[in-house]
């Protein structure tokens, strides 16, 4: 049986069924267990499961992230909850040196089921320092595999797949995606989920929307912004495929590429920084395969700025329908 | 120690300062939900994004900043406005800010977790624990320059569970350098309790670990805030090194404004609020003589006053143009 659900829901429920199925599943954090998540991510969790599974942590990401390597190493499966992307600069050396390498560095020895849960985002003037998506930064090292629901349906698929996988994942949930009432969030990343667990494989793109004139491909909530564009340039004639990622690594070069050599022309949208990230990989990806382009590759990026305040300089800033219309318009002429 | 007498200009600087934070705390505590209502959305409203206040925790910062000077610095936290009000921030500044306004700090870019005012050497982010080595870094160039200004790294008691204060505490006392670490322990770190977050009951025990002083203080009495604290900066000035104040206070409002609170009994905030440290102060100081209530009146009507104006000027202040957005990564430009 299948019903709507909002993100957060799929993602909690995901938890809970795989905290059932497998008792070395467990799951640390700040303000997870009577809160429920800031973000609601880990609601009902406490209540289902006690506090010896659901660790409501101090202030300390250090502590409880390396901790999550620790517990790792004797077979248990933690997954962490990083409150805000932002914050993981006080716990980047448990992440970065060791929960990405430790398996690599001990030859194949060392295994790390470790699921990083965080928030990312803006587009609600929490500035500078709580509204990064930063998935790029993670994306860099070698080592981390890298997932970003874009709604409920695959919120759910890709949080069971993220807690079965032996490698470490981060798991990058949009809170402007999450449904959770008090944060605005487009109707559509609320879908039917079932209420079986089911796995969506990481590393397989999903074509959102057919089409001939150009590619555009986005994750999180920029896909929303992409396929509200592609509605209103199809009334124009312009016919947009829409490719969302839904993983960065491993990423779906094929499906990437095969899009861009039907319609000849490549858009990126990213709420990531510009610079060095998700969109350069994207076109090196395209321009390396030899596909000929109509169009130079296009870039719709967070510009190389810290996050403002006010509100008029954020959404100067954001990627938005009319910023991806124009763009498009523009490879069309 | 020795008790030195306080001057009568000092208590009714302390008293206008905690009714001024108040006043304002609970002024931006409604103007928030302006556009927010019926239905709750984050995003809307003249103050948009997450707002912190603090409301109930006025004596931890008066009873500090009324002993420093404007070269002293302040460090503080995401919920730290009554510290940047009792440093001297410049109100409509930094209200211009928290509106978002081109008239602002930062001029809109920083918004109401991250002020800087370094005409009186305040600053604050919103990463919890990030305050700590930061003041130690002041501390530093003080004892390079040779100068006697201090500084003050605050934190929640939620924040000394970082690694970040076990290092600055260590870093600050070998160094023998004069920063004052001020825990304002409001019993919350969100919806986690200070018991089911720290395996001691006080921070001020934690100094004894690195050889400094560390008192514990009613935050409800902002003379004996401000008498422990006079004895840390006098010693930070005479080069005597750091020391840790740790605040029994409480916040009055929800972690965020929008919080539903459902994790803390109603009767702890009840409680609290009898406790109410402007309320202890005004009955101190006219069970003292020292005050008059008609000079309260007065008070409390100018800072009405003022605050009103403070808000007025922010409401009518232009937003930046977006493509300021651009400006300001780099100094020089890029
Ligand atoms: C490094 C980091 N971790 C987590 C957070 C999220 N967060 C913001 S405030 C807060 C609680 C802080 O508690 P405390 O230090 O006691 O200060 P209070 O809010 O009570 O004033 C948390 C967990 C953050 N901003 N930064």
């Amino acid at each position: 049986m299948a019903r709507k659900l909002p993100m957060h829901k799929a993602i909690s429920e995901a938890i809970a069924q795989e905290m059932e199925r497998d008792p070395e599943v467990f799951i640390m954090g700040e303000d997870i267990g009577t809160y429920g998540g800031i973000f609601s991510a880990t609601t009902g969790l406490l209540q289902q499961f006690g506090v010896e599974r659901v660790r409501d942590t101090p202030i300390s990401e250090s502590a409880f992230i390396g901790g999550a390597l620790g517990a790792a190493s004797k077979g248990m499966r933690p997954i962490v909850e990083l409150m805000f992307v932002d914050f993981f600069g006080v716990a980047m050396d448990q992440i970065y040196n060791h929960i990405a390498k430790a398996h690599y560095m001990s030859g194949g020895n060392l295994r790390m089921p470790v699921v990083i849960l965080t928030a990312i985002g803006g587009g609600y003037s929490d500035a500078a320092q709580h509204s990064q998506c930063l998935y790029g930064l993670f994306a860099h090292v070698p080592g981390l595999k890298i997932v970003i629901p874009s709604n409920a349906y695959d919120a759910k698929g890709l949080m069971i797949s993220s807690i079965r996988d032996d490698n470490p994942v981060m798991y990058f949930f949009h809170k402007g995606l999450m449904g959770i009432g008090w944060m605005p969030s487009p109707p559509e990343a609320a879908n039917e989920v079932p209420e079986e667990p089911y796995e969506i494989p990481l590393g397989k793109a999903n074509i959102l929307r057919e089409g001939q004139d150009a590619t555009v491909v986005t994750v999180s909530r920029s896909i929303y912004e992409a396929l509200w564009a592609a509605e209103e340039l199809n009334q124009e004639g312009v016919s947009i495929e829409v490719i969302d990622l839904r993983t960065l690594v491993p990423l779906d070069r094929d499906t990437v590429i095969n899009s861009v050599k039907k319609t000849g022309r490549l858009l990126i949208v990213d709420e990531d920084y510009r610079s060095y990230g998700m969109s350069g990989e994207i076109i090196s990806t395209v321009t390396e395969s030899g596909v000929s382009l109509k169009f130079p590759p296009q870039r719709i990026a967070y510009p190389d700025i810290p996050v403002p305040y006010s509100r008029v300089l954020e959404s100067f800033a954001l990627p938005d329908k009319a910023k991806i219309k124009d763009r498009i318009k523009e490879m069309m002429r | 120690m020795e008790r030195e007498e306080i001057r009568r200009d000092e208590f009714v600087s302390m008293y206008r300062l905690m009714f001024k934070i108040r006043t304002y705390e609970e002024t931006l505590g409604q103007i928030y939900y302006e556009g927010k209502t019926p239905l709750f959305d984050i995003s809307k409203g003249p103050i948009p994004g997450e707002l912190h206040l603090s409301s109930g925790q006025e004596a931890a910062a008066v009873g500090v900043c009324i002993n420093l000077r404007p070269d002293d610095a302040v460090v503080g936290t995401h919920r730290a406005h009554h510290f940047a009000i009792a440093k001297g921030v410049d109100l409509k500044k930094m209200t211009s800010e928290i509106f978002g306004k081109k008239t602002g700090l930062s001029k809109g870019k920083g918004g109401h977790m991250h002020l800087f005012d370094t005409n009186v050497n305040f600053s604050c982010s919103g990463i919890v624990g990030a305050s700590f080595p930061q003041a130690v870094g002041v501390g530093i160039a003080a004892k390079m320059q040779g100068k006697d200004f201090v500084s003050i790294a605050v934190g929640g008691e939620g924040a000394a569970n970082q690694g970040t204060f076990h290092e600055s505490l260590n870093l600050a006392a070998l160094w023998k350098l004069p920063v004052i670490f001020v825990i304002e322990d409001n019993a919350w770190a969100i919806s986690v309790p200070k018991e089911k977050s720290t395996s001691i009951s006080r921070n001020s025990e934690r100094a004894k670990a690195y050889g400094i002083p560390g008192v514990y203080v009613d935050g409800n009495d902002v003379i004996g805030v401000y008498e422990v604290a006079r004895e840390a900066v006098k010693r930070a000035r005479a080069g005597e090194g750091p020391s840790l104040i740790e605040v029994k206070t409480y916040r009055f409002r929800g972690h965020f404004e929008g919080d539903p609170q459902l994790y803390r009994p109603k009767e702890d905030l009840e409680m609290a609020k009898q406790n109410d440290p402007i309320l202890k102060l005004e009955e101190d100081l006219k069970g003292k003589n020292i005050i008059t209530e008609e000079e309260i009146s007065r008070i409390k009507e100018e800072i009405e006053t003022e605050i009103k104006e403070v808000i007025e000027f922010a409401r009518n202040s232009p937003y930046p143009e977006p493509q300021e957005a651009l400006e300001d990564v780099f100094t020089g430009g890029d």
